[in-house]
């Protein structure tokens, strides 16, 4: 499952309306092994596509560098299919390459109502998870390296 | 010429786990021949049909060698040598 803030879920959609029609893309950061997304990094997308997305090179080292300096990892990896459904494509699958990642998609192919949908994607194997949205993280995590959050 | 490799998380398995490692060669070519002599099974997942994988950038120091010959790229003593998946995909 994924929990994730209401803001955050916000701004990649709103990322996705914005860039539409073209792809949009980016990483919501969060502490190693916390699996809880904090931190929203829109990224741009190179390629300028309706029907792909890459980060730019230059772009990927200085963020895993950012994120490497802060004990940090790319809990979320989202992008947004423009004129198809949620749901990721081979494309997606084949270069999927983080194990520990929720690879988020929205869908902004309906104008008024778009749509948001979490993966696992592992060794080429797709498994859809629930999204639990939540106003802060507060009150989600009794772990021992619990903090409160906002 | 010895260098530091980064490693990615989904490569780590080769590596024990480690998210560096050390490796010896004075191109990219012969760094992941090193790579692969110490963790073997790492090169096929980096090098496909003799030449960088799609799915997989690779930097010497801020520089992508996809823009300074491939694997002929040359790497000097003391480089940091960076491996990352690319983040990529698409509708179709």
């Amino acid at each position: 499952m994924l929990k994730i803030r209401r803001d955050l879920v916000d701004a990649m959609v709103a990322h996705a309306r914005r860039d539409h029609p073209d792809e949009a893309c980016g990483v919501i950061a969060g502490p190693e092994g916390s699996d809880r997304p904090e931190r929203f990094i829109p990224m741009l997308n190179a390629a300028r596509s309706p029907t792909f997305y890459e980060f730019d090179s230059a772009d990927l080292l200085k963020l895993y560098r950012e994120m490497d300096a802060n004990d940090e990892v790319p809990v979320v990896i989202y992008h947004s299919h423009t004129a198809t459904e949620a749901y990721p494509s081979r494309t997606d699958v084949s270069y999927a390459s983080e194990p520990n990642a929720h690879y988020v998609l929205v869908s902004t192919r309906d104008p008024e109502k778009h749509e948001i949908r979490s993966f696992g994607i592992v060794d080429g194997v797709i498994t859809e998870e629930p999204i639990e949205v939540v106003e802060s993280y507060r009150f989600a995590h009794t772990g021992p390296d619990d903090v409160p959050e906002q | 010429m010895a260098v530091t490799v980064s490693i990615p998380t989904i490569l780590r398995t080769h590596t024990g786990g480690e998210k560096s490692v050390p490796a010896a060669g004075s191109t990219v070519a012969e760094i992941i021949d090193d790579l692969e002599a110490n963790h073997g099974g790492i090169k096929s997942r980096l090098v496909k049909e003799g030449s960088l994988h799609r799915f997989v950038n690779i930097y010497v120091n801020d520089e992508d060698v996809r823009f300074a010959g491939g694997l002929d790229a040359k790497v000097a003593d003391g480089d940091n040598v960076t491996i990352l998946p690319a983040v990529a995909g698409g509708a179709r």
